[in-house]
């Protein structure tokens, strides 16, 4: 069966990038931290929370509520709502949702936001209800929680493409690097290869360093047409492809791939040009063992040659490839479902030239990935979305 | 290979014994086939009636065809590690408690990708054998095992968690005068028992096995499970020392309602096999759950001996069968208050046994050595039900396949008039 080519993205535009300060441990909802995002993104642009017609929410910590709840709580009246519980993809599954709602003129002005709180016990919490597969099947056995999970992934990884903890270590240490520019990231002190690599166990072969820190926090941006930005004469970024794919090679006895081999050249052929083409690469770095995998997947190399591009390359700011540039979830924090559009809220900043201390320099070109949800033993969502430069700050 | 586990030194009373905790217990209504195949022993999975498709974790619908058909049918357990990890640390304390802990990944030969527990004598990347066992949630769980037998493999601190072993255990046998006694004393002892408390009632009263067991090395201590203070008082005594329990005590006399002429009979075999129970529940019960983190020779086993009539009642003993029914209901209850700790219920359902109060039945029978030997089976595996003899499993296939068609079987009078 040929697929039909997707209509292009023309005429969506993403504005307004924000990220709260993130908080290892906060006594607050993540109602709070959503609420501080969304506030921060319509006051940076000078709109009012009445001007939003579409609102789209990811958050795991939000229960009872969803984005029902939400809107009366945080007084919107919207003529589109979307919930998108999909952890490390969200961003670019919000994205995609909220561009063809603003194409089609079902809303013209769309939030999307990620935020989540992190209370002392959440994330024991939260891994004990995580899905019906993990409760049945996974947590009962060690409840090493997602770190046994990419553990495994890990192992077979290492075992199959002779990758080596020093490879991972490069992510790791080019990561705190750059979020020593970043003053809302949560590690703020440096990393050496040697500590990496000396780190306490978490479990073999992942190692402190490897995982991310859960913390509070939320993220957000706003999705409109391109004549409402130029009208309200705010910096924005054009979206020139978008790709999005669940439970992908089941067949698979370990995940070694993602759900982006199968719509790569969908995403390449909707961007109009190559991975070479990239100044900045924003992954989802939870664990460093998919961030080789996002490399290969989306052809920045061949597969299993994840090793040799990090060793080939300088992931920092000022290096040959800038990748993960705020520090990523692994130096950053992981704010649960915001997790899920750091990378994204990122690269807009890199592309409208608003990264201040992480700027990459005439960054116009951005690709960012997502990859979400070990619902028993590997990740099923995946996301990929390339967003051009429209007007800079 | 394993190293053989040595019997535990003298526990030092200043230090803090390890509380009771439990993996995880929760999993959805599907998951329970599992836990149900691995009560008795059995590796089960998901197999699709329609489509003979494999598939687990367990599901609501097929996963190759949708269909809702899909009964656990025993599974075939070779498979190759393709992963694993050592979990150093969790955020549960079960396991925050036991770690190092190994899991990985089988691909099993037949299809599935499941995630497992490691057996130590399992080498990365290989061939494994897979197995269920209850953890001490009580829910079932799959451990790759090496595809040959090891040796002591299953003194391996895994295997001490997901069984009843009785080696290094302290036992109390409640009974020294049921016909079994004997034999159930020199299997736990050939089994590695440490101790092997026998409860005697009426001391002063000879019985002919008594010197058996005095060869075996039994310690003999006064128990009467009809009298609530005899119970009480030998719960002080040894209660925190009580590894596993078996409870072999038992009245048992022929005859239904019609058959005798008052309840006399009854009131026995309530007081013994019913309210026995309960009342060595109530002494020994507390004490045991919370010692079943204890180390090697922690507190692990309830065991009850009952007649297969608990499941559909056998006539020609029909007040007794209905006192094994009371019995059964209230072992079911036990095994749920028990299992917050983790302290695993196991029930021998067996046929008539070859004891005169059953001399009337034709055979077969179970031999006392026959029901021992099941008994240390049983605590070896794990399990929480075993079916001692043809006649319990007979009974038990007839009672799943239809227990009303049972009853009719059970209860046919002959060719009236």
């Amino acid at each position: 069966m040929t697929r039909r080519a997707p209509a292009s993205y023309n005429g969506v535009v993403l504005t307004a990038p924000f990220s709260t300060p993130y908080q290892r441990y906060s006594i607050d909802t993540a109602h709070h931290w959503i609420a501080r995002a969304l506030k921060g993104s319509l006051d940076s642009v000078g709109l009012k929370k009445n001007q939003l017609d579409g609102f789209s929410v990811s958050s795991f910590t939000l229960f009872p509520d969803s984005a029902v709840g939400l809107t009366q709580h945080l007084g919107l009246s919207t003529r589109w709502l979307d919930h998108v519980p999909m952890g490390g993809a969200s961003a670019g599954v919000a994205l995609r949702r909220a561009a063809r709602a603003v194409q089609a003129g079902d809303a013209d002005i769309v939030a999307c936001v990620a935020g989540d709180t992190n209370h002392i016990d959440s994330f024991r919490q939260l891994l004990s209800s995580f899905s019906r597969f993990a409760m049945d099947a996974s947590y009962p056995y060690g409840y090493g929680g997602p770190n046994a999970n990419f553990a495994l992934l890990t192992d077979h990884y290492m075992n199959e493409f002779g990758a080596t903890r020093t490879d991972f270590g490069r992510i790791c240490v080019s990561q705190r690097d750059n979020a020593l520019k970043n003053p809302r990231a949560v590690m703020q002190k440096q990393l050496t290869l040697d500590q990496y690599l000396k780190a306490r166990l978490i479990a073999d072969p992942i190692a402190l360093f490897d995982c991310v820190m859960p913390c509070a926090g939320a993220e957000s941006f706003l999705v409109m047409h391109e004549d409402k930005a130029l009208q309200l004469g705010i910096p924005f970024a054009r979206l020139t492809a978008a790709i999005e794919r669940h439970n992908a090679h089941a067949d698979d006895p370990m995940q070694l791939r993602g759900g982006w081999t199968l719509d790569r050249d969908t995403l390449w052929e909707m961007a109009g040009c190559t991975p070479l083409d990239i100044d900045v690469m924003q992954t989802y770095d939870d664990y460093p063992v998919i961030v080789m995998m996002q490399f290969e997947d989306l052809g920045m190399c061949e597969k299993g040659e994840g090793p040799t591009f990090v060793r080939d390359h300088d992931l920092t700011i000022n290096g040959n490839f800038p990748h993960n540039t705020s520090g990523g979830q692994l130096s950053a924090g992981q704010a649960g479902a915001a997790g899920g559009f750091i990378g994204m809220v990122e690269a807009l900043r890199q592309v409208t030239g608003q990264a201040s201390g992480t700027q990459v320099k005439d960054a116009a070109r951005a690709l960012v990935t997502g990859f979400g949800m070990i619902n028993y033993d590997r990740g099923l969502c995946t996301s990929a979305t390339v967003l051009e430069t429209g007007v800079r700050a | 290979m394993t190293d053989p586990l040595l019997a535990p030194p003298k526990k030092n009373p200043q230090r803090r014994s390890t509380s009771p905790t439990r993996p995880p217990e929760m999993r959805s209504r599907a998951a329970l086939g599992l836990t149900a195949a691995a009560a008795e022993g059995r590796l089960a999975l998901q197999c699709c009636a329609e489509c003979a498709t494999w598939q687990y974790p367990p599901r609501d619908a097929c996963v190759a065809c949708l269909s809702n058909d899909l009964p656990w049918v025993d599974f075939p357990p070779q498979g190759q590690l393709l992963a694993e990890t050592t979990v150093q640390t969790s955020p549960r304390l079960y396991y925050r408690e036991r770690v190092p802990w190994r899991i990985g990944t089988v691909k099993t030969d037949v299809g599935p990708i499941i995630l497992v527990h490691i057996h130590p004598d399992v080498t990365p990347q290989s061939a494994i054998h897979l197995t269920a066992h209850l953890d001490r949630a009580g829910q079932g769980v799959l451990v790759a095992m090496p595809p040959q037998e090891t040796s002591n493999a299953m003194d391996a601190p895994l295997m001490r968690e997901l069984t009843a072993d009785p080696k290094h255990r302290r036992v109390l046998l409640t009974d020294a005068r049921a016909e079994n006694a004997p034999a159930m004393a020199k299997a736990l002892k050939d089994a590695g028992a440490a101790i092997i408390f026998i409860g005697e009632s009426e001391s002063w009263r000879p019985y002919t096995a008594r010197a058996a067991l005095q060869e075996i090395g039994v310690e003999f201590m006064p128990l009467d499970v009809t009298d609530t203070l005899s119970v009480q008082t030998l719960a002080g005594e040894i209660g925190g020392k009580t590894d596993i329990l078996i409870n072999n005590a038992q009245f048992v006399r022929p005859g239904g309602a019609l058959a005798r002429g008052d309840v006399g009979f009854a009131q026995n075999e309530m007081d013994v096999n019913y309210f026995g129970m309960m009342r060595l529940a109530q002494a020994f019960g507390p004490g045991m759950c919370k010692r079943t983190a204890d180390e090697a020779n922690s507190a692990v086993a309830w065991v009850n001996l009952l007649h297969i009539g608990a499941l559909a009642n056998t006539p020609e003993y029909g007040a007794f069968a209905a006192s094994q029914s009371a019995a059964h209901s209230l072992s079911q209850s036990l095994r749920s208050e028990f299992r917050t700790a983790g302290l695993r219920v196991m029930n021998v359902f067996s046929g008539p046994t070859e004891s005169d109060w059953f001399a009337s039945l034709p055979p077969p029978k179970v031999l006392p050595q026959s029901l021992a030997r099941d008994v240390i089976k049983g605590l070896q595996a794990g399990v929480e039900d075993v079916w001692s003899g043809d006649i319990a499993k007979d009974v038990r296939d007839r009672f799943r396949r239809d227990p009303k068609v049972l009853e009719r079987e059970l209860t046919f009078g002959g060719d009236g008039p």
